[in-house]
């Protein structure tokens, strides 16, 4: 899910964006990204309790030693989120620059990791808990790359100055899901992996 | 006025634009109703396949012969195309007619309507979701024409049989694959198909359009896209865990030392009860999914023609909500077969017998709202009406099952065909009819002819009944399901009651043809509609029939009153939502 469709709202003063209503000034951009936050966080909760019913119908579970290299990227995750922040509390295309080359240097980060266990040869189908780091992983990366593809959109309003903050918002908020997300994900993969 | 980030329609330039690849919620909803038309047919002409080889298992199906040289050699089908027919008929139906019709066709159309918006929040989110739900139908139907042909393991594709492969029977290879992607992307489709309801049902409403202003139908398409929203989220990556078992090699569902077809399979672990916990976890929702814009469209329509305000318009969105949560908490009563502890199977048998009170108290309202009434009988009225009776039929039937103690008697049986056509698939159908008839003026700009509409509805609601209500009788005689013919054992004496049913199925189905005959003819000689036809309240019928393509001619309506306010002693009897005070 990527903010890529959305149509540039009209934007008022201060960031806020005008409704027919006329009310409470709404966000719809921000508002499809909660949503798909909501269906995003369901479909990885249906995942993990898939895992842990796998984990116990079958004797063959063992557990997998996480590459190092996953932490790494965390910290990448985690300061692309950061410098994010700073460019849309400034509207500055720096920050922004910085986190689309973040962004992209955690999933090269992800498919060395992928490699690695290859090497030792640990592949989708070697085992249940090398499956569901495959599952859970690769779903994460193609979410990020959505991300990442909201965010260009974002880089060419900026640079095009027809960008709203709730846009920004909105593409940001997403952007920290992820983070979210990936840490969510490190930590079951840790513990029950 | 800005009118939110709708993007504003100017009229789009080219055949192309207007008509295939259009942005505009009208167009999006009536491509959906094109899709869910030529998916009843396809499904409707399998079930006729099925009924006809049930009534008469030892004479060959007309033509047949020549379009399944293998399923169905000679005309005469096998027990595995039999069930691959089951299969591709459960899933176009509940898939691709009951999701795809009431809730995306209709709602697309009328929900931006509704609230007083040019369009969706997201358009183009809007029109891919169509396009992704055409991919999926296509996907599904090339399972006809690939490899042994399509899957035979039935609409719920339960593992191991959906995991393992081709050795579980013919159409288990290529078919099934097919069918699990089919299943992912129409999961796709549906989720940012929710995505734009609930964002234009949120942000996109009109000046003084409250959500207590919100007309009853959309209430409904609401609450279902809440439910799609988290139904089809668990849905999709269980079609991806098992479409990794089939080409992938993993062991998500498919448990070690299995044998099939002489053959040990190369798995070990896995769970087949998992696929039933994330199946069904959807799929019961998707009952309601398929069912509650039904509500939403009777909620509305009766009133209308009752000329009377609906009897607890609180009370009615109150129980819907109360049925969307509930809804969530009773998956586990499709698997009391499955060898689930007792104790289990009370904690979902409780909500399950729950959730009849919010529905219960629905049917109530509707038919309290009828009382003192003097009913305008239409087409559209008469299949409200309908809908209330089927699906009172068929709930009625739903309390036997909720208990763990009957269900496993019943369950593998007729009665739950009986139970689950009346209550989902029938009832959805005569609400798929109701909204036909009472929006088509407003969709094409043209009236149906009424005569029709009402030769067709007792037509068809006599049929149904004779097809489902003799179905219970089977049921209860220990008639299973699924089998596909019962020619040689204790169930012979039977087959006179199913030739029965088959005859009235066919009848049935050939009374679809003065539908037909009327949508084309209405749509090209029917008089010309006025912008409110029935009298009604709701903001769709304050603009022209058919509506301009930014709905309200650049005026967005501004509401003033509610939904459901019929029956006034002034010169009229109604007040328009957009009436001034």
């Amino acid at each position: 899910m990527s903010t890529a469709m959305l149509p540039p709202p009209p934007t008022l003063p201060g960031g806020s964006v005008a409704t027919a209503a006329g009310g409470p000034e709404r966000r719809v951009a921000e508002t499809g990204v909660w949503i798909a936050i909501g269906t995003i966080s369901m479909s990885f909760a249906a995942l993990t309790s898939a895992l842990v019913v796998r984990q116990s119908s079958g004797a063959d579970w063992q557990h997998l030693h996480l590459p190092a290299l996953l932490y790494v990227n965390t910290l990448v995750l985690l300061f692309s989120s950061v410098t994010l922040e700073l460019s849309r509390r400034r509207l500055g295309s720096f920050g922004l620059h910085a986190t689309l080359i973040l962004g992209i240097l955690f999933l090269v980060g992800q498919g060395l990791a992928w490699r690695q266990l290859a090497a030792q040869n640990l592949h989708l189908a070697t085992g249940p808990s090398s499956a569901f780091f495959y599952v859970f992983t690769v779903l994460h990366a193609l979410h990020v790359l959505g991300g990442l593809g909201g965010l260009g959109l974002v880089e060419r309003r900026l640079a095009a100055g027809g960008l709203s903050r709730t846009t920004f918002k909105a593409a940001a908020l997403y952007w920290h899901f992820m983070a979210v997300l990936w840490l969510y994900l490190l930590t079951l993969l840790t513990i029950r992996g | 006025m800005t009118h939110g980030v709708a993007t504003s329609h100017a009229p789009p330039q080219g055949f192309l634009r207007r008509h295939v690849f259009s942005v505009d919620h009208k167009v999006i909803g009536r491509q959906y109703l094109d899709l869910a038309l030529v998916a009843v047919v396809t499904g409707m002409v399998l079930s006729w396949i099925m009924r006809f080889h049930l009534g008469w298992p030892e004479t060959p199906v007309p033509g047949l012969g020549k379009l399944a040289p293998t399923g169905a050699a000679g005309g005469i089908i096998t027990p595995e195309y039999y069930l691959a027919l089951m299969t591709m008929h459960g899933t176009i139906m509940v898939f691709f007619v009951l999701t795809t019709a009431p809730f995306a066709g209709f709602g697309n159309f009328f929900l931006p309507l509704h609230v007083g918006a040019e369009d969706m929040a997201f358009p183009r989110i809007n029109m891919t979701s169509f396009w992704v739900t055409l991919v999926a139908f296509l996907v599904l139907i090339s399972a006809f024409f690939v490899g042994d042909g399509p899957p035979l393991s039935g609409w719920t594709a339960y593992a191991p049989l959906s995991a393992v492969g081709k050795d579980a029977g013919p159409g288990q290879g290529v078919g099934q694959t097919l069918w699990a992607v089919s299943i992912g992307i129409f999961c796709v489709a549906q989720l940012l198909g929710s995505l734009n309801f609930i964002a234009t049902t949120l942000d996109l409403r009109t000046r003084g359009m409250s959500l207590a202003r919100l007309p009853f139908a959309t209430w409904a398409w609401f609450i279902t896209s809440v439910i799609g929203l988290i139904a089809f989220a668990v849905l999709m990556p269980a079609c991806i865990l098992l479409i990794l078992d089939r080409v992938a090699g993993t062991s998500f569902f498919i448990p070690a030392g299995l044998v099939i077809s002489d053959r040990l399979q190369p798995h070990a672990g896995g769970s087949p009860l998992l696929w039933q916990h994330l199946f069904w976890f959807f799929g019961h929702p998707e009952v309601y999914i398929a069912i509650l814009p039904g509500f939403g469209i009777v909620s509305q329509i009766l009133p209308v023609f009752a000329r009377k305000p609906l009897l607890g318009p609180r009370v009615l969105i109150v129980c819907l909500i109360a049925i969307a949560f509930l809804s969530y908490t009773v998956w586990g009563h499709h698997m009391f077969l499955s060898g689930m502890n007792p104790v289990s199977a009370t904690l979902f048998s409780v909500p399950t017998l729950v959730i009849t009170i919010p529905a219960t108290i629905i049917c109530l309202l509707w038919i309290g709202t009828l009382y003192g009434a003097r009913l305008r009988f239409t087409a559209a009225a008469l299949f409200a009406l309908g809908f209330v009776s089927v699906f009172v039929s068929g709930g009625i039937s739903g309390f036997f099952l909720a208990q763990p103690s009957t269900d496993i008697y019943l369950h593998g049986t007729y009665f739950v065909v009986a139970h689950f056509h009346f209550v989902m698939g029938v009832a959805a159908m005569f609400g798929i009819f109701a909204g036909t008839y009472f929006w088509f003026p407003k969709m094409f700009g043209r009236m149906m002819n009424e005569t029709l509409g009402k030769w067709h509805f007792w037509l068809t609601f006599i049929g149904v009944y004779c097809v489902f209500m003799p179905m219970h009788y089977l049921g209860l005689a220990g008639n299973v399901r699924r089998y596909s013919a019962f020619t040689d054992d204790y169930l012979q004496p039977l087959i006179p009651l199913h030739r029965f049913i088959t005859i009235a199925a066919l009848f049935t189905g050939a009374v679809q043809l003065i539908f037909l005959y009327n949508l084309i003819r209405s749509r090209l000689r029917g008089p010309v509609a006025p912008a409110n036809p029935w009298e009604a309240t709701s903001l769709e019928w304050s603009t022209s029939s058919p509506p301009p393509p930014d709905n309200f001619g650049g005026r967005p309506p501004v509401v003033t009153h509610g939904p459901n306010e019929f029956g006034g002693t002034g010169p009229r009897d109604y007040v328009m939502q957009a009436e001034p005070q």
